[in-house]
């Protein structure tokens, strides 16, 4: 059963129809925001609460709940919204398509979560790559300024709101929330020891919440449908909608709007026009962008995709970045090649991750070529685990966890490799299963 | 003072105070928590993440030096989190930081100046692994220049930013950062400028590793090999905590002492690396001019020439105290001068405008602490950067902690926190009236408000009339109190207050220092005697008969007719008394040089060869001559003289902060870091 087309909240995602406000407001966009926002911020934030939205950056926290967060009444301290649009994750798109055809989506949806948590400012933190997707973001804002739906008085409702975008210069960490705010704040951007959580302590040493671009675009439609209707969605506690990424070796690859907890299969083969060669040519598959373990073929047959069956299997939903491998791939190699993105993207500032994540993509640079010792292998994996749960920031974890993946599914690969190159075999080659 | 939390740690249950952070609470607990880019006195970073705990219950271990009591919630029965030192999950998580930080340290231990007091070798030690696991190459980090002080040696950085937050937060300068990220990330002076910082040097302290060393040092002892002797600096008036490091007869290096109320844990770099001025330039036997040309001589030779001339006319006699004088031999020299009749005797060779009214209108009077709690400081005719950088650094705190207000009279120089410049002219002083100066504002409702004066303005020649307008501004706003004395002096010279508690000044009729030289210059000064003043004006005198005593050839010893080699401040046990008025004493950490003597059994012998022997055979007994300096009633409105205060701008002093002192002025290292400033000044223009 596939989402119907009258259920998908981005209507436009594959921009076959203008982005500008008038189409956007023939979608539905814009319609009624005024009147939501009457009925009060505790209004809007038990709606999302009621609906069941889980963040769609990756981590999964309640939205409304971390809504929440924010002190109710505004003290000395203004309160501000921070939109995450610093997309970076490997094998992740859907931020990008929302803001190219659909940014009057993200704006309303600014403007909603911004009132509800009493901000009169927000800031939609742009990935430096994005280059076009700021010009077309700026140039919704500055349409949505012109017919008055955010800025004085934003859609009649006597709320003033100001929406700035902030272009990145392309650092991987920056998407992280607290070093997000220290970009956005004009310094290096390096993560934030917690607490003080930015709900306490954020922008500015504001009152802060930061959010992905989905789930800020999503929020108008929810109002306007209902929290029911989009927790019809999905298993419970993993409802709704939710924009799945799909590459890698697919015959069609794509971004889609399914319900949650769609087997991966059926997404896979449904719009993705299946794995190349067919199901059976499939080797593993990455489910959440890079950051989660990946998964093997067994697995990838019946698994659901949301946050808690994915978890059960030891990987996670992430972002839904679905990267889709055949058996062509050396699986050594593609995980090494993130090790290398870790390596390359950590901050530098604590040490596990900085050392470790060298350290990892070292070990295995020598096992792609099989130059390694077995007993390497535990060696890898004990130093991925002092790597994981011991940083600042969870970039620690997304560096351990796919080599935790590799090892805990292809561990034969690497010793095949180890062994091959022993004897003097070739050692792209993969052992035959 | 926050509630008290309840929290079991190790098994243990503890009531502790709620802004504690989990370090300390373990700490008061007993448990030893490691740490490197931790400190006391600096930001929290939590980057090294060696100070893991376990909170059971919680996901991941925590950074206890990043989360305090009041940040724990209780375990679901309601019983107290449970913190664990000793669980199998922190061994694990330091096991791993340990390794991960050694991955890519050289093993250069044997040749590290940091061997044998590097945090890491320690620390290594008690939550390492025994072996290493890593078969990579290491990394190599090129060396960065920081300036003549310190010695870079980036390889063994383990970016821990306890420099950086250092000089940006208590030196106040924005020279060092962390450049690049991940493997990459490297700490660094702004294009590899130098550090301009005069506190510069403590980031060798802070180091828990050996990138950053002393250069001056580099390669010359090995901690261990050390003889430590504590003792007191005299490179200023603020009389730091030092620890005086020698080996033989050597001084091999000079490090900060902990006193909260003086230098907390921080000394100038001119305390730290003027040890090289001790083992040049030195006088190390008497001296006496014969035929223009100065010939070595013996003791009893030199005190015999002396002697002769000093059984002249009293009144054609004067004596000079320098800026490195100690207690005791100032006093051991007034009273030769007394049982002599000489009546003209100074200790300001600067000719400042202090001493002769209450103890108080020459003292730093809140304390160098004090500044801590202040919260609008006015400083005249100082410039604090220079003339004591730890009080600068704690004009700065209360910049920081207090939001102080601070505001200066005198020329416009670079401090290392905003000020309002009030104006360049003494006479603004007086304009310091207008309710509508929003700094005269701050000074009125301040709760704790604070003059400090210093010695641009005092050693005017219209000194005594700025004093007079600076106490008259004190009274006014009501500085003094009976909870608070905000009337503050700034000295420059380590000896200076010291001299004036002893009352090294012109008796009745005689001569101050700028009357002595001038007596001098027309022939009307027989002989004057010379107690290591250096800093002033001899090159006009010609026919008077001057001696010299002190440990260093420079512009007195160059002058003078017999020269008496005395100590340096390393070489004896005596008292100084700082800004404050503390009394401090020293330690000798070496003995003098060749037949060079300690300063008052030099005066006790000559007063021998005079027949006017001195009553103390020992320092005790001398010290026991000594009365305790009178506190009086303090009324900061009697200070000073009226008078016209002159219409010039007050000039910074033109004393180089590098050369102050003949041990500066002797030292290699100072020259060093002078015209490296100067080049890097001139670079930039």
């Amino acid at each position: 059963m596939t989402l119907a087309d009258k259920d998908r909240i981005f209507t436009n995602l594959y921009g076959r129809e203008d982005w500008r406000l008038p189409a956007a407001k023939k979608r539905g966009n814009w319609n009624g925001t005024g009147d939501f926002l009457n009925l009060g911020p505790e209004w809007i934030v038990e709606q999302i609460k009621a609906s069941g939205l889980r963040g769609r950056g990756g981590a999964g926290f309640p939205t409304g709940l971390k809504w929440s967060f924010m002190p109710k009444e505004v003290g000395a301290r203004p309160h501000y919204l921070v939109v995450n649009a610093d997309e970076s994750e490997p094998g992740t798109c859907k931020d990008r398509d929302m803001m190219r055809h659909d940014p009057h989506l993200l704006i309303e949806g600014c403007l909603i979560a911004a009132f509800a948590m009493r901000a009169h400012t927000a800031y939609i933190y742009l990935r430096g790559e994005y280059v076009f997707e700021l010009a077309r973001v700026q140039a919704a804002i500055d349409e949505a300024y012109e017919a008055g739906l955010i800025g004085k008085n934003a859609c009649g409702s006597g709320w003033d709101f100001d929406l700035f975008v902030h272009h990145g210069a392309g650092a991987y960490i920056c998407g992280e929330e607290t070093a997000l705010l220290e970009s956005l704040e004009g310094k290096k951007g390096q993560p934030r020891l917690k607490p003080p959580f930015p709900a306490n302590a954020g922008l500015y040493g504001c009152p802060t919440t930061v959010n992905n671009v989905e789930s800020i675009a999503v929020t108008g439609t929810i109002l306007r449908r209902g929290a029911g209707w989009f927790s019809s969605f999905g298993r419970p506690g993993n409802v709704g909608t939710k924009v799945y990424c799909i590459s890698g070796h697919v015959n069609n690859p794509c971004n889609v709007e399914e319900a949650m907890s769609i087997p991966l299969k059926e997404l896979i083969e449904t719009h993705a026009g299946g794995v190349r060669g067919g199901w059976e040519n499939l080797k593993a598959v990455i489910p959440g962008g890079s950051s989660v373990p990946c998964l093997p073929r067994d697995i990838c047959d019946t698994v659901l995709m949301d946050f808690d069956a994915l978890r059960d299997h030891k990987s996670g939903l992430g972002t839904a970045g679905v990267i889709v491998m055949d058996q062509s791939t050396d699986m050594v190699q593609a995980i090494t090649r993130l090790a290398y993105f870790y390596k390359h993207e950590s901050c530098g500032q604590c040490t596990p991750c900085r050392e470790g994540t060298g350290w990892m993509w070292r070990v295995l640079t020598r096992m792609c070529e099989g130059r390694a010792e077995m007993s390497e292998i535990d060696l890898l994996l004990d130093v991925s685990t002092q790597i994981e749960g011991h940083t600042i920031c969870a970039l620690g974890d997304a560096a351990a966890w796919p080599v935790q993946g590799l090892i805990r599914h292809f561990r034969h690969e690497i010793e095949a490799k180890i062994t091959n190159y022993r004897v003097g075999k070739a050692v792209h080659q993969v052992a035959a299963e | 003072m926050s509630e008290l939390r309840k929290v079991n740690i190790d098994g243990v249950e503890y009531e502790m105070p709620g802004h504690l952070t989990l370090m300390q609470a373990c700490e008061t607990a007993g448990a030893e928590i490691p740490r490197f880019c931790y400190h006391e006195r600096l930001s929290v970073a939590g980057n090294c993440r060696m100070c893991l705990v376990e909170w059971e219950g919680a996901p991941k271990p925590m950074a206890s030096c990043a989360m305090s009591l009041n940040d724990l919630r209780p375990n679901r029965d309601g019983s107290p989190a449970n913190i664990r030192t000793n669980s199998a999950t922190v061994k694990k998580a330091r096991e791993g930081v340990m390794e991960f930080l050694l991955i890519n340290h050289p093993l250069d231990c044997p040749i590290c100046d940091q061997g044998g007091e590097c945090d890491l070798q320690d620390q290594a030690l008690g939550y390492g692994r025994s072996e290493t696991r890593f078969e990579e190459d290491k990394r190599a980090v090129e060396e960065k220049n920081m300036g003549p002080l310190v010695k870079t040696n980036m390889t063994r950085c383990i970016q821990c930013t306890r420099c950086v937050r250092f000089i940006s937060e208590v030196a106040g300068v924005e020279e060092l950062g962390l450049i690049n990220r991940g493997e990459g990330a490297e700490i660094t002076t702004y294009l590899q400028a130098n550090l301009t910082s005069e506190l510069s040097g403590n980031v060798i302290d802070l180091c828990p590793v050996g990138a950053l060393t002393s250069r001056p040092y580099a390669y010359n002892a090995r901690s261990w090999e050390l003889r430590k002797t504590e003792s007191i600096d005299v490179m200023d008036a603020v009389g730091s905590a030092i620890r005086v490091d020698a080996r033989g007869a050597e001084v091999m290096r000079i490090l900060p002492r902990l006193n909260e109320d003086i230098n907390e844990e921080w000394i100038s770099d001119k305390t730290r690396f003027v040890w090289d001025g001790l083992k040049r330039q030195r006088l190390d036997k008497p001296f006496i001019r014969e035929n223009g040309r100065l010939r070595g001589a013996s003791w009893n030779e030199a005190l015999m020439v002396i002697a002769e001339r000093l059984k002249g006319d009293p009144s054609r006699i004067g004596a000079i105290a320098g800026d490195l004088a100690d207690i005791e031999s100032v006093k051991a020299l007034k009273d030769l001068m007394e049982s002599l009749g000489v009546r003209s005797m100074d200790c300001r060779q600067d000719g400042a405008a202090i001493g002769g009214q209450a103890r108080e209108g020459y003292l730093f009077n809140s304390g160098i602490a004090g500044i801590d709690e202040a919260d609008a400081i006015l400083l005249i005719g100082v410039n604090p950067r220079v003339d004591a950088p730890i009080i600068n650094a704690r004009i700065r705190k209360a910049w920081l902690e207090n939001n102080a207000e601070i505001g200066l009279i005198g020329a416009a120089v670079e401090l290392t926190y905003p000020y309002t410049n009030l104006g360049n002219q003494p006479a603004d002083l007086n304009e310091l009236t207008s309710k509508r100066n929003p700094f005269v504002r701050a000074m009125a409702k301040a709760k704790k408000p604070m003059i400090i004066i210093g010695m641009d303005a005092l050693t005017r020649t219209d000194g005594a009339q700025i004093l007079r307008a600076a106490g008259l501004l004190a009274a006014k706003w009501k500085l003094v109190r009976e909870d608070w004395n905000g009337f503050n002096v700034l000295h420059n010279a380590a000896g200076r207050v010291g001299a004036l508690d002893v009352g090294f000044l012109p008796r009745q009729d005689g001569l101050n220092t700028r009357q002595m030289l001038d007596a001098a210059k027309k022939n009307d000064l027989d002989t004057l005697f010379l107690l290591g003043a250096d800093e002033i004006e001899l090159s006009e005198i010609d026919d008077t008969f001057v001696i010299y005593q002190g440990s260093h050839g420079d512009a007195g010893a160059h002058r003078a007719d017999v020269i008496l080699p005395g100590v340096a401040y390393t070489e004896k046990s005596t008292t100084y008394a700082n800004t404050e008025g503390r009394w401090q004493q020293t330690r000798a950490a070496v003995g003098p040089k060749g037949e060079a003597k300690e300063d008052w059994k030099i005066l006790r012998a000559l007063s021998d060869n005079l027949g006017r022997v001195l009553p103390y055979d020992d320092i005790a007994a001398l010290r026991a001559s000594i009365t305790a300096p009178k506190t009086s009633k303090f009324d900061p409105a009697k200070l000073g003289k009226a008078g016209k205060i002159t219409n010039t701008a007050l000039a910074p002093n033109p004393n180089s902060f590098w050369f102050s002192n003949p041990i500066a002025r002797a030292s290699e290292t100072m020259s060093r870091c002078a015209s490296s400033q100067s080049a890097q000044l001139e670079a930039a223009e």
